[in-house]
């Protein structure tokens, strides 16, 4: 099984699909991109599809009666019904393009939080999430009072099950929303226990899977969430296109979140009616050029297989788990069971930021910070932030090795 | 031997390690009569500035806490070394001249009286070829100027 899946995927050949991969960095040394967690880098089918859809499909979308108009919209809801096979969604009607996985998320904080749950009611999330997972649900809170409860994660960085029960146990979270996979610990979370614990005590479930999904097949019916998003710029795709996969039943019965055209059936001064679900979530001029990259990304991960990525990331994060560990003075955030190619680390000598500098020097992108988890960094009592390697489906063992000497000779420079 | 990184020590100039593992004045004024505080929002870098003034206003002590990457760390144990003794617009000066030196890395104009200071804060004048740290060197200067003018908060965006 793992012979057929690794002869089947070829990372030189993959890499070669990347452009920008193989351009000359300062000092003539190459790229070596371990920063793909935050933004992933674009192969020539999403450029060139982009490229095409500008050079001769282009038009507004749901407007024109007219053929480019028409090829547009074609193009659009190509693009919705792609990511609905992405997700194994029931319905393309279920897929909402935003703007990037914040947006979808506000979406729901916004629609559902103001508009469905009533304010006795809490939202639950949990230690290791991004900001964007967790800003919204304060602002939620303080605008409208819904508590906000956050679940403990363990010293290895899982979800703390007991305590997720503990606080869903009274029946008033009406929300859980946590990450399928951190950005920082790497730690893939058990979402179908986790939506079974909460569906159990009457709470709907949203998952952000900004890192997960570019890593895992993700269906979302096995998983039985009941919303999901994702962003197109770490999925190979081009930046400003999100999806926000929700049930029908309950994009149904949430009010919009944003107003203006596309997203309404009539307007008069005196009141306006809603559009069916997905067009009463897309009000404006959508990202039409950003979904059809997307659309491209989504057809050139599926034909290389989410299954063979997966695979390829399993034996590069067990060879980066070896390579990291023998780093002297180097502490890894995290030891997960279940994890993906996401390693924040801390360096005995060297600030993060420090850190950066020599291995930018030498070619090596990382990113040096708290990664917009800063709860999760003072949970961990790293103030000073984490330098992070993430990988892409372009990572090859010997960046990995590349990266652990330079870790080790950065060590020896500071000290 | 040389090693992978030997080019950066431009940037990293022993003095600059040095202040880094072991920066000076690092430790609250429990008496300061001016304090500020200085926050790096990119990289979470943060200062805590305190003065203490002498009747005739100059500047008696300065110390200060934080977090922070060796250049900030280094930059602020320096500046709490190299303002003791001047008045708040001499102080003010110093750090206008030193930001033109860490964005250019020279300073033309900064004239003898100048020199010796400026001698003191020239290792960190590497920083001018890496634009993204110029703000890990500037800020605690910025600090200085936000304790100076009661202004209590400064941030180098």
């Amino acid at each position: 099984m793992d012979g057929v899946a690794a002869s089947a995927f070829d990372v030189a050949r993959i890499r070669q699909d990347f452009p920008i991969l193989s351009q000359p960095q300062a000092r003539g040394r190459p790229l070596v991109f371990l920063d793909s967690g935050a933004s992933a880098q674009k192969p020539r089918a999403v450029i060139e599809a982009m490229v095409r859809c500008m050079e001769t499909a282009y038009a507004n979308v749901h407007r024109g009666a007219y053929r480019l108009s028409e090829l547009a919209t074609d193009a659009y809801e190509a693009a919705r019904a792609a990511a609905a096979r992405f997700l194994n969604a029931a319905d393309a009607r279920e897929i909402v393009f935003t703007r990037n996985s914040t947006e979808a998320i506000n979406l729901v904080a916004h629609a559902w939080g103001r508009g469905v749950m009533r304010p006795g009611q809490a939202v639950l999330i949990s230690e290791l999430e991004h900001h964007a997972n967790i800003v919204p649900w304060q602002m939620l809170r303080d605008e409208r009072g819904n508590e906000l409860r956050v679940c403990r994660v363990t010293d290895s960085g899982e979800i703390d099950m007991e305590d997720l029960e503990r606080k869903l146990a009274d029946g008033r979270v009406g929300l859980v929303a946590v990450a399928h996979m951190s950005n920082v610990l790497g730690t893939v979370t058990p979402v179908e226990r986790i939506v079974a614990a909460a569906h159990a005590h009457g709470a709907k479930v949203l998952l952000d899977g900004s890192q997960a999904a570019v890593h895992r097949r993700v269906d979302v019916q096995a998983i039985g969430c009941d919303f999901y998003c994702f962003t197109g710029h770490k999925l190979y795709g081009p930046t400003g296109i999100g999806v926000l996969w929700g049930r029908l039943e309950h994009l149904d019965r949430m009010p919009p979140f944003l107003g203006g055209g596309d997203m309404i059936s009539s307007v008069s001064f005196e009141t306006s009616e809603w559009a069916a679900v997905p067009a009463k979530f897309e009000a404006g001029t959508p990202p039409i050029i950003e979904a059809v990259g997307l659309h491209a990304a989504i057809d050139y991960v599926s034909a290389i297989g989410m299954g063979a990525i997966e695979a390829h990331e399993r034996a590069l994060v067990d060879h980066a788990m070896g390579a990291l560990s023998e780093v002297p003075g180097l502490t890894l955030l995290g030891r997960a069971q279940d994890r993906g190619g996401v390693f924040a680390f801390a360096l005995d000598t060297a600030h993060p930021h420090d850190l950066a500098t020599l291995l930018d020097r030498v070619g090596i992108a990382v990113r040096a910070g708290r990664h917009c988890a800063e709860p999760l960094h003072a949970r961990f009592g790293l103030d000073n932030g984490t330098t992070r390697a993430s990988f892409g489906l372009y990572t090859t063992k010997e960046e990995v090795d590349i990266l652990a000497r330079a870790l080790t000779e950065a060590r020896e420079f500071f000290k | 031997m040389s090693g992978l990184f030997d080019d950066l020590r431009d940037l990293y100039q022993e003095v600059i390690l040095d202040h880094g593992r072991h920066p000076r004045n690092f430790r609250r004024l429990e008496d300061a009569d001016a304090t500020a505080r200085g926050d790096n929002p990119m990289c979470g870098d943060r200062i805590e500035l305190f003065l203490k003034r002498a009747p005739d206003g100059t500047i008696a002590d300065a110390a200060f806490q934080g977090r922070g990457c060796a250049i900030s760390t280094a930059s602020a144990s320096l500046m709490t070394e190299v303002v003791k003794g001047k008045t708040a617009e001499a102080a003010k000066e110093l750090g206008a001249k030193f930001r033109e030196l860490a964005m250019t890395g020279a300073c033309p104009d900064c004239g003898a009286a100048l020199a010796e200071d400026m001698e003191r804060l020239a290792p960190l004048s590497g920083v001018h070829e890496f634009p993204a740290r110029v703000k890990c060197a500037t800020l605690a200067w910025h600090t200085l100027n936000a304790a100076l003018d009661g202004t209590k908060e400064a941030s180098s965006e």
